[in-house]
């Protein structure tokens, strides 16, 4: 009984200690999962190339999570960075600032396609948002009225597509995601057929227009996925037949199961997707807190590492893995906003 | 009386001549089909184990062999430390540019022009980017390998690994493929030179987490794990036993303690993310213990273990019969005496059941800990509790969400040895159960 009393003792010191000894030699990062293999290839070269410091922790829970997680205070109890798939909303900066994260510099590392792809055995696929709109919208337009979707089958929308019952694995909502989904994909299609005028017409209040016309249908059709990409490919696997949509890098890994969809006839690529022409892409970020630099050891040295074209160029590993690089001029002045201090 | 019951069964007698019917053969059809049931049951589960166990092997087992790549390398002072200044300045060595090292092994290996950079480069990306750390360890460790050449079995890159394995479809379009057939082809030539080999992959144990599939291990979730489970046995076995002694033997029974015995039933089936959220709320960021690290963890997955523990050690005292109580007591032991002397010692198998399978329970957790920040990327060893790490089964969602190919197979490697460590656990619950327990 003595030893357990004395290992007892030992533990709740070693509590009352770690509350004092708060000081931290390790980088700490959360945010979203689409970021987090890109983090994680710049932390594991980070603490090989730094051998003076550690290497960073990075922590995935999702773009949300991370920025609320960030935006608790400043100090060495909190995180220092929040990887996110979206900018930050003025709401969350508001947290922010209320909890006196004042100083926040935003860093944006590059560009990632968002593809549609199906199982590498079916035919060629050409999309356009349109055709996705009308197949997995909630509500579409019939001659000038909003009806429930009635399209069972992708034929039914467009002779040139599958015969083949409508199956789409899209993101969830807590994806960052769904956000350039609902925006470069629904909100795109609802304009191209003519809902959007027909949701102005019928609808006064401004943010429920918004939100009818990226109201994904309820019927089973259109699959949201809360998970990982891994998910939808599994359901993919399972439904030879269901579109699925995944991240450019996460397709190019996986090319030999998946076969991609143009969409506007655009086949996507890094190329594509830094031209411009491929339209469903997104700029990837991560936040920092100014106030912990210089403070946690090895942070400022983090984001210089990761900004420069060794990390983030066209010809580097993040490249390789699938990050469509920004243009030139535009990493540079990244480069040079950070070496400012230039802050939201 | 007597007349009249004998001649109602006589009469009884002489209406059903032969066997009384009392529905033997339906009872015995119950019988056999409850059975069939019970045997259809268990086999359903078999099945299902078998299921599980099958995907898990099948698609596991060849992530405990790792495709190496054996090169003679040139440890050219030349490269590693042009001005040799290495005995001042130690540091140089861990910056020297080792890759290097490695691709003129490589193409010398493979007969490949220097001038030619599309096929160098295709060439480099067979080599896992971690050979940099591995000959810089080798060089650091002992620097009279300048000037020599020694065979170095280097790591191959994950998808190369995957290809040797026979995991990519070789049939897809080449495009579509992360092999290249011209790789395909050096792979052939330098298995025929007995370079490219299979061997025991030491590195699924000993490695961190990496975003290399071929230099990804579970040994800093397995360190972290450890730490935890170390954690909760310490606190939650003495909290645990000391409660439920109280509540069983000295508590008076009224309505205060039966609301507590209500209460620690149903924490018992509290939902483990709610437990996960309470340890967000009071250790980090009231008590300011810091994220990520196995001290918090610990102390969540005490909580969630606590009343396993208290239900199972109640159990256990219950069943010790109160003759033993009386006897003791009887001899003239205090009941303190009698509880430490004779009870205690005799529920103990019972206890330590309870918290072998409370801990297991602990080990496969991981909802609890996604809200502390131990679902995370970590490849520092944790040095103690308070440092960041991560757990078994966090490594292997994590594993399980990775892009590449590689670490399919890795996801159902850290699950078998997941499965062997419950395994070990379990067997050492019954075993003990069978070694020390008393009948009566």
């Amino acid at each position: 009984m003595t030893s357990f009393k004395l290992t007892l003792a030992t533990l709740v010191a070693s509590v009352a200690i770690a509350g004092a000894a708060a000081a931290r030699d390790q980088i700490q990062i959360s945010g979203s999962s689409t970021v987090l293999p890109y983090a994680k290839i710049v932390a594991e070269t980070f603490g090989e190339t730094f051998p003076n410091f550690k290497t960073p922790v990075v922590e995935s829970g999702g773009t949300g999570a991370g920025l609320k997680e960030f935006c608790k205070g400043v100090g060495a109890d909190t995180i220092d960075i929040a990887n996110a798939s979206r900018k930050i909303k003025d709401s969350e900066l508001d947290t922010c600032k209320k909890a006196g994260v004042t100083e926040v510099e935003e860093i944006k590392i590059g560009y990632d396609g968002i593809v549609f792809a199906t199982d590498a055995g079916n035919p060629d696929l050409k999309l356009t948002p349109k055709d996705l709109y009308l197949g997995l919208a909630a509500e579409i337009v019939k001659d000038g009225k909003l009806v429930a979707n009635p399209y069972k089958k992708w034929s039914e929308i467009n002779p040139s597509l599958p015969d083949a019952t409508i199956a789409a694995y899209i993101p969830g909502e807590k994806h960052g995601t769904r956000e350039v989904f609902e925006e470069k994909v629904l909100h795109a299609g609802c304009a191209d057929t003519g809902a959007e005028k027909a949701i102005k017409e019928t609808i006064k209040d401004e943010k429920e227009q918004a939100r009818k016309c990226i109201a994904v249908r309820k019927d089973g059709l259109a699959v949201d996925i809360d998970g990982d990409y891994s998910e939808t490919l599994a359901r993919i696997a399972a439904n030879k037949s269901g579109i699925g949509v995944f991240g450019l890098s996460f397709y190019e890994n996986n090319a030999d199961k998946l076969k991609v969809a143009t969409v506007n006839d655009v086949v996507p690529s890094t190329e594509t997707v830094a031209s411009g022409k491929y339209p469903v892409s997104r700029p990837l970020f991560f936040y920092v807190k100014k106030a912990h630099l210089g403070v946690i050891p090895g942070l400022k040295e983090y984001v210089e590492f990761f900004l420069d074209d060794q990390m983030i160029g066209p010809d580097s590993p993040l490249a390789a893995y699938g990050l469509v690089s920004a243009p030139d001029a535009e990493r540079e002045a990244g480069r040079k906003a950070f070496a400012d201090g230039k802050t939201l | 009386m007597s007349d009249v019951t004998s001649s109602a069964f006589q009469a009884q007698a002489s209406a059903r001549p032969g066997r009384r019917d009392i529905g033997i053969a339906k009872r015995y059809a119950a019988e056999r089909r409850f059975r069939a049931y019970g045997v259809a049951a268990i086999l359903t589960g078999v099945f299902f184990l078998a299921v599980l166990l099958w995907t898990v092997v099948s698609n596991g087992y060849t992530a405990f062999l790792q495709t190496t790549i054996t090169l003679p390398i040139t440890f050219s002072e030349k490269v590693i430390d042009p001005k040799n200044e290495r005995a001042d300045n130690p540091q140089k060595l861990m910056a020297a540019n080792y890759p290097l090292l490695v691709r003129d092994a490589l193409i010398q290996e493979l007969g490949i022009d220097a001038n030619d950079r599309a096929k160098v480069k295709l060439a480099t990306d067979m080599i896992s980017a971690s050979a940099r750390t591995q000959l810089r360890d080798i060089v650091v460790a002992n620097p009279q390998v300048i000037g020599q050449t020694l065979p170095v079995a280097i790591l191959a890159e994950g998808n190369i690994d995957s290809a040797n394995k026979g995991q990519i479809d070789l049939k897809a379009d080449e495009a579509n493929r992360k092999v290249k057939n011209q790789q395909l082809a050096w792979m052939d030539q330098l298995r025929e030179k007995g370079a490219l080999t299979k061997q025991f992959n030491t590195g699924l144990f000993t490695f961190g987490a990496s975003s290399r599939p071929e230099a990804a291990g579970i040994g800093v979730a397995a360190l972290g794990s450890f730490y935890m489970m170390l954690i909760v046995l310490v606190l939650a076995l003495p909290i645990g036993v000391a409660a439920s002694i109280y509540l069983e033997e000295f508590a008076p029974k009224n309505r205060f303690t039966d609301l507590i015995e209500v209460n620690i039933n149903n924490l018992a089936a509290v939902p483990s993310i709610v437990y996960g959220l309470l340890g967000l709320a009071i250790f980090i960021n009231f008590a300011g213990l810091p994220r990520s690290a196995s001290l918090v963890g610990g102390l969540v997955l005490t909580l969630m273990t606590l009343p396993t523990i208290i239900i199972a050690t109640r159990a256990a005292l219950k069943a010790v019969p109160p003759s033993i109580r009386a006897a003791a007591l009887g001899l003239g032991a205090s009941k303190m005496q009698t509880i430490f002397h004779h009870v205690l010692p005799l529920a103990m198998p019972g206890i330590l059941t309870g918290t072998i399978i409370g801990l297991a329970h602990a080990l496969g957790e991981t909802a609890p800990l996604l809200l502390i920040g131990m679902v995370a990327f970590v490849v520092d060893y944790p040095g103690s509790p308070l440092e960041p790490s991560t757990a078994l089964p966090v490594q292997i969602y994590m594993w399980a969400n990775e892009a590449e190919r590689a670490f399919v197979e890795r996801t159902s490697g850290a699950i078998m040895v997941l499965l062997v460590f419950l395994i070990v656990m379990n067997l050492g619950a019954i075993l003990l159960r069978r070694r020390f327990e008393r009948r009566w």
